[in-house]
């Protein structure tokens, strides 16, 4: 029965040719435009490390005070060398890391070629494991090359095809803004999106990092920040050693917690450490402290861009309106079957058979609306670069699971849209429809 | 001609659903053209800022260098050589080291107080540093004051916080910090210990942001004497002769490369012309003027066919009653108007809840992305837009229903 009604509504679809493709554009329309905005949304707001977000915190600390801190008495967004140190040597987390990004450039071996740019992070050992980084040869270093701010580097598969044609280059030498560095690791293809650990200094979607080394090695070369600082008051440092004791925030902190009583812990011990600045006359404020977890951080720094939510919620709109439209729609055409449908209910046909039919009918309207919706979508996907910025625009991919879903939302929300429509029909009276009238 | 109202109220509760439909499709449909509309002003406003940038003639290069083993005075050394290079070149007319540029989407900014303790700063202000060809090369307008001298430009090295005793400053600027307009020759703090005196006003000069946070302080900003002797890397804005654009994107690289080939140039977008950086900096600003253009225009479509379906459905239902009037000496044109003002009457009924859902809408884009109060004149012309597409959208089956012919009130359906 499902088959030849299926049939009928493949019939139908050239009864009142205008009316049906009317409401097969509308259908398909409004389905393009969710679904193309959903694909962007569903990109910038999903996790980037679903495993482990919930156990990957970055502290913040207040040392600007109330006067100078952000909206709402909110810390600062990282934190400067003092505090970020002092976290460095607690023994509070199982895991932890402090990061910045480093802009360097590969000089090339020989006087050939042109240097290349290199930007990436200064991180601490655990980074690697803390945030899962792939590796294709190699490893991370030691929390003893940590110590002993050894000049190792990790670089990107990237980089390795195109400096050693990808082969394993562990072991080997690169000389990076004219210092000379052993490579340990060469990671795997590794770029979550959005970039949860970087914030900061990112939107949340760069190009992968090149390199990534040891972070009191870029102290060391006091290496600048290659992202952003932020300062506070009336700023007078002129050399390195005077930069790191100012007020300025640069470096991102993270750390790994097992239970929620280890979160706990951290918790206090935070307010403790900004207790005893306090008692030591540094911070002349009571203790201000965060610690929020990877999607509670991507949450407070806005990762999603205002325009994707704006446009997706339009499109949803958009899209109930022409849902709208096609109820109406269907009311008409389904209505002016009522003769025929008098007719088959005075020959015995049950409600439930006038429903099926007229569902069915509505899916197959639905099917129709999909399949434009599909084309439109593959084109919208490919014209997000007006909306989006360029890194953003190639995080919407028109992949299996968007396809499927499109279909499903199409054929779905007509036959839902036909419920009304359906109902009419099903309760056209049989007796009334065999007068002549 | 006297239209009753009320006939067709009672021959509107034989057809709920369809005018509850037309209804809620012209109350969805204005509550979204009119924000729409909305946001695609805003965002227009802010395509067409000025940046204060003679934009035909400058572009920028991005330059990075590779050796970050370098001093302040090696690099300043090989600053002002490049400077020398790229002014050389025959398509150049001038250039000016910097830490940044108008539109560059962010960047540099300091707070703004008038004494050195004052803890709550006034305002904010986006930081250019720039040497004494910094203005003539943008090709600000200078309104008042003078420019740098040569012999007032410091060269300031890696994460130094250096503050020159002289600024230019945008008269945006100068008149958030002296309302009553007598700027020149006073001081401000911009986080230094030691105040920088105001020597020339420009306007207008944008700042390197564009994002909302930025437009809360637009057109602040002010120039410092400062060539960035940044071990990371400095920008050269360069003003190429009028006409010669193209040529001196070619040969400033070269110039350049000829100089030291210790530096980088990203071959993608390390320089940029001024149409480039507009472009992209706006890119979002633009994108959602498309697409709330393409929405709005594709929703008032469907919004309008959807009415031509159902009262042409209507008018196929009603050939009979039609016929009777006809018969019983109706005009062609009242049956016309009937359908007219049946649409008006729905049409009329939706933009009312329309107006309420509309007035939500921006109520939510208030709260949740702290955008501005939507002015009224939106909904007064979304009201009347609406009118007029549902009165044009029924013209079509009007007509057709005013020339049923009376001879239909015989026949059987």
């Amino acid at each position: 029965m499902f088959a030849y009604y299926f049939q009928l509504g493949l019939r139908s679809l050239r009864r009142n040719p205008a009316l049906t493709a009317l409401m097969v554009m509308a259908i398909g329309v409004g389905v393009a435009a969710s679904m193309t905005t959903y694909s962007v949304f569903r990109a910038v707001s999903g996790n980037p490390i679903p495993d482990k977000s919930t156990r990957l915190f970055t502290p913040q600390i207040d040392a600007w005070g109330p006067q100078q801190n952000l909206r709402g008495g909110e810390p600062a967004e990282a934190l400067g060398y003092v505090d970020a140190m002092a976290l460095m040597r607690s023994h509070e987390a199982k895991r932890k890391t402090l990061l910045y990004p480093v802009q360097l450039s590969v000089i090339p071996q020989g006087n050939r070629d042109l240097p290349l740019n290199a930007s990436g992070y200064a991180v601490t050992s655990d980074f690697f494991a803390m945030f899962e980084v792939p590796f294709r040869y190699g490893s991370g270093w030691s929390e003893q090359d940590d110590a002993a701010r050894t000049a190792d580097v990790v670089i990107s598969d990237e980089l390795d095809q195109k400096l050693f044609g990808g082969a394993d280059s562990v072991g080997q030498t690169l000389n990076l803004g004219g210092h000379d560095y052993r490579i340990v690791g060469v990671a795997s293809h590794w770029n979550p999106r959005p970039r949860f650990y970087d914030l900061f200094s990112t939107s949340g979607f760069a190009d992968e990092p090149d390199i990534y080394m040891v972070f009191n090695r870029a102290l060391d070369l006091q290496m600048r920040t290659g992202g952003r600082n932020s300062c506070r008051g009336s700023l007078s440092f002129t050399t390195w050693q005077e930069y790191l004791q100012s007020n300025c925030v640069w470096i991102t902190p993270w750390v790994e917690l097992g239970s929620s009583a280890e979160v706990a812990g951290y918790r206090r011990f935070l307010t403790n450490y900004a207790a005893e600045q306090q008692h030591a006359g540094r911070f002349n404020w009571a203790p201000n402290v965060r610690l929020r977890d990877v999607m509670q951080w991507m949450d407070h720094e806005q990762v999603v861009p205002p325009e994707s939510r704006i446009s997706l919620a339009v499109a949803l709109g958009f899209f109930v309106i022409c849902l709208v439209n096609t109820i109406g729609l269907l009311l008409a055409k389904f209505m002016r079957r009522a003769g025929e449908i008098g007719v088959r209910r005075a020959l015995g046909a049950t409600r439930g058979e006038i429903y099926a039919q007229y569902l069915i009918e509505a899916g197959t309207v639905g099917l129709a609306g999909g399949l434009v919706g599909l084309l439109l979508t593959a084109v919208g996907v490919g014209g997000v670069g007006v909306l989006f910025r360029p890194e953003i625009a190639k995080l919407a991919r028109l992949d299996p699971s968007l396809v499927a879903l499109t279909f499903a939302v199409a054929v779905v929300a007509t036959v839902m849209a036909a419920f009304y429509p359906a109902w009419r029909a099903a309760h056209v009276q049989p007796a009334w429809q065999l007068k002549s009238s | 001609m006297d239209i009753q109202i009320r006939p067709i109220l009672i021959a509107l509760r034989r057809h709920k659903a369809g005018t509850l439909l037309i209804a809620l499709q012209i109350a969805l449909t204005l509550a979204i053209v009119c924000n729409a509309f909305f946001i695609i002003h805003q965002r227009l406003a802010n395509l067409s800022q000025a940046s204060g940038v003679d934009e035909a003639d400058v572009f920028v290069i991005a330059n990075y260098w590779a050796d970050v083993n370098r001093s302040t005075e090696q690099i300043d050394a090989q600053v002002r050589a490049d400077l020398i290079a790229l002014r050389q070149l025959p398509s150049v007319l001038d250039t000016t080291p910097a830490s940044g540029y108008p539109l560059r989407g962010g960047g540099w900014d300091n707070f703004i107080t008038m004494t050195p303790d004052q803890v709550k700063p006034t305002t904010d202000a986006a930081v250019y540093s720039g040497d004494e060809h910094f203005i003539d090369t943008l090709g600000l307008n200078l309104v008042a004051g003078r420019n740098f001298r040569p012999d007032e430009i410091l060269a300031m090295g890696t994460q130094q916080a250096i503050t020159p005793s002289t600024a230019i400053v945008s008269k945006a600027l100068a008149e958030r910090l002296f309302p009553d307009g007598h700027a020149l020759g006073k001081s401000f703090y911009a986080m230094g210990t030691t105040p920088s005196t105001i020597i020339g006003i420009v306007d207008p000069l944008h700042r390197q942001g564009v994002d909302s946070w930025s437009n809360s302080y637009a057109g602040q900003a002010l120039i410092w004497p400062l060539r960035a002797d940044d071990s990371k890397g400095i920008y050269y804005i360069v003003r190429a002769r009028p006409g010669q654009l193209a040529a001196a994107m070619r040969e400033a690289p070269k110039a350049l490369f000829a100089q030291s080939r210790m530096r980088i140039i990203d071959p993608k977008d390390g320089i940029q012309s001024y149409a480039e950086i507009r472009h992209r900096v706006y890119n979002s600003d633009r994108g959602m003027v498309i697409l709330m253009g393409v929405i709005s225009v594709v929703l008032l479509a469907i919004t309008a066919a959807g009415i031509v379906g159902l009262t042409s459905f209507w008018v196929g239902q009603r050939r009979k009653q039609i016929g009777v009037r006809r018969a019983l000496g109706a005009r062609q044109r009242d049956i016309l108007s009937y359908f007219l003002t049946e649409n008006l009457l729905i049409t009329g009924g939706g933009v009312l809840l329309g107006l309420l859902l509309a007035f939500g809408m921006n109520l939510w884009l208030m709260l949740r992305f702290a955008s501005q109060p939507m002015p009224m004149a939106y909904l007064i012309v979304g009201v009347l837009l609406l009118l007029v597409l549902g009165q044009g959208a029924v013209l079509a089956p009007a007509l057709k229903a005013s020339r049923v012919p009376p001879v239909e009130a015989t026949r059987s359906v």
